[in-house]
């Protein structure tokens, strides 16, 4: 034991922290900015953008990590336009596992913000416009602090679920060490390759993590 | 002043409402989901009518054929809310302050002291008491001089006492304030107390407008009366020109002078009735009684008619003292006067 973990690589768990902190604080912002914009909107219009920028909740990650290859392999225009105009690769790339967990994690952060400012009472938005408060100032003095517990238990469950994402990474990103491999992809390799050892110290971090986690969830809560 | 010709399509029903009103202190009653806030939120600028105009003490605020659309945060209206709508993130002080540039803030002692909240100004809402945080809301309004008051359903929150109280209170800065006040209330003592003239409005549309002692009068309408407070309405039929009967109580109503052709209906204030021992005069009402509410200063009697609908029967303090000695009166009588005459 203390032989493995004297030569453990752990790199993956530096990348997956960066994947974490990356991706989440895209979906913190993305999230709220379009959860309050979206309460703006007619009904039905509402109810699609809904939808769609949930869906990656339902969808197998391995489906969204397809849509993702089609979009941005180097094959097609979108990765070709990438490529050529800025050099960046999606795929089989650092960017490609922080976009995957990015997709895969921000509907939970968009439905936490959005059920708080809808449960948002709504008097306290027009008692701010008619004491005379720009719709800037009402989002950050009053809708933001208000809400502010709610933004952040969702901003930890997208960074749970953006270190714990396995299959549109794989398919994206693939497993390269050193690059994209992550946590959850080394366990896969190391069980593959029979190194239960291994494989055990990582889940223990794993756990380790969700953990500290959700402890921090219910002080959030408190 | 009060000048409205607004139309907005709402979920149930168009709100469509014209009038112009002279008098800066302005009710309007109606019964829950009317439309009475969605007038107060067009005012304040937080709805929009889908057209139409709305003009306030000579400024106009909203005009769909000009393109004027004032900001809720530049008409400078005061809005309080039912619930107060205080910041609960912030304190007393803070939500006063709120909005208000630097120069400005140096008013806020003096508001503090004026409204007794200079002990609780670092509170949170959530600390402090139901009349505390009307004072908040107050103060967080005047303190922005504003030129209208809008109150929208404004301490029917608070318990009876405390209400009297803040109603004394709103009195007092009334008294003092040049600009408009209007009131959306289901609370029939505060319109009557505060407005010179009231809006009685049903589904969207003005059911009766004007002076407000009238309309507390002469309600003239089924609506109206039930709003201003009348617990006994029955529909009629004419019988001649001048007796009608009243169908829910079967009891026939004679009249000294001819009626009006377009009676529907008529109302009887419960504290109107007259308590009768002999079968002497007009107009008695023949009654068993159902059964009998003890308030604190007063009774409700609450009587089978001959007809499908019971009569509430309003008993206050001197004729409390003769029922306890001479027993239940034989009949009711009531004067022609007031029966409200009702379409």
């Amino acid at each position: 034991m203390s032989n493995v973990l004297a030569h453990l690589d752990w790199s993956p768990f530096f990348i997956t922290l960066k994947i974490g902190l990356l991706s989440t604080i895209i979906c913190f912002f993305l999230g709220v900015g379009l959860a309050y914009v979206s309460l703006y909107m007619n009904k039905r219009i509402m109810a699609v953008f809904d939808s769609i920028l949930t869906l990656p909740m339902v969808l197998p990650p391995t489906v969204v990590g397809f849509f993702l290859l089609l979009i941005f392999s180097r094959r097609r225009p979108v990765g070709i336009f990438l490529y050529n105009n800025f050099q960046i690769k999606i795929v089989q790339s650092f960017i490609g596992c922080v976009l995957a967990a990015f997709i895969i994690a921000f509907p939970l952060m968009y439905k936490n913000a959005k059920s708080a400012f809808l449960q948002l009472d709504k008097n306290l938005i027009y008692a701010g416009r008619t004491l005379g408060l720009s719709e800037f100032q009402i989002f950050f003095k009053v809708v933001c602090p208000i809400t502010s517990p709610s933004l952040f238990s969702g901003a930890i469950l997208s960074f749970a679920r953006a270190i714990g994402e396995y299959g549109a990474t794989s398919m994206l990103a693939g497993n390269i060490s050193g690059k994209t491999s992550t946590i959850s992809q080394q366990i896969a390799y190391l069980v593959q390759n029979q190194s239960y050892l291994e494989a055990g110290i990582w889940v223990g971090i794993v756990l380790f993590i969700a953990f500290l986690i959700m402890l921090l969830m219910e002080y959030i809560q408190r | 002043m009060l000048e409205l010709n607004i139309k907005k399509k709402l979920n149930n029903f168009t709100l469509d409402i014209e009038c112009k009103i002279e008098s800066n202190r302005i009710g309007i009653l109606g019964g829950s989901g009317a439309g009475k806030s969605m007038i107060l939120k067009m005012l304040a600028g937080i709805e929009k009518p889908d057209k139409g105009y709305i003009k306030l003490d000579d400024k106009i605020l909203f005009d769909s054929e000009k393109k004027i659309d004032i900001k809720p945060k530049d008409r400078n209206i005061g809005y309080c809310f039912q619930n107060y709508a205080l910041f609960p993130n912030l304190t007393v002080y803070e939500n006063i302050v709120i909005g208000l540039g630097k120069p400005e803030r140096a008013d806020v002692d003096k508001f503090l002291e004026k409204f007794e909240l200079t002990k609780i100004k670092d509170s949170k809402p959530n600390k402090i008491s139901g009349g505390q945080a009307a004072r908040v809301a107050m103060a967080r309004i005047l303190i922005r001089k504003p030129k209208a008051l809008l109150f929208d359903e404004a301490f029917s929150a608070l318990d009876i006492y405390l209400r009297d109280h803040i109603q004394e209170e709103i009195a007092q800065i009334l008294k003092d304030f040049e600009g408009s006040a209007i009131f959306v209330s289901h609370s029939r003592d505060e319109v009557y107390r505060f407005c010179d003239s009231t809006m009685v409005i049903d589904a969207g549309k003005i059911s009766n407008i004007g002076n407000t002692k009238k309309i507390f009068k002469y309600p003239e309408t089924k609506l109206t009366a039930i709003l201003t407070g009348c617990k006994n309405i029955s529909d009629i039929r004419y019988i001649s020109d001048n007796t009608i009967e009243a169908i829910d109580w079967g009891i026939k109503f004679h009249f000294s002078k001819e009626l009006p052709k377009d009676i529907n209906a008529i109302g009887i204030r419960a504290h109107e009735f007259v308590p009768v021992w002999e079968e002497t005069g007009t107009n008695l009402i023949e009654f068993k009684l159902k059964s009998r509410a003890k308030l604190p200063f007063e009774d409700n009697y609450y009587l089978y008619t001959k007809g499908s609908s019971d009569i509430t029967w309003l008993v206050q303090k001197d004729i409390k003292e003769k029922i306890d000695s001479r027993g239940l009166p034989k009949f009711l009588q009531i004067d022609e006067e007031n029966i409200l005459l009702l379409k």
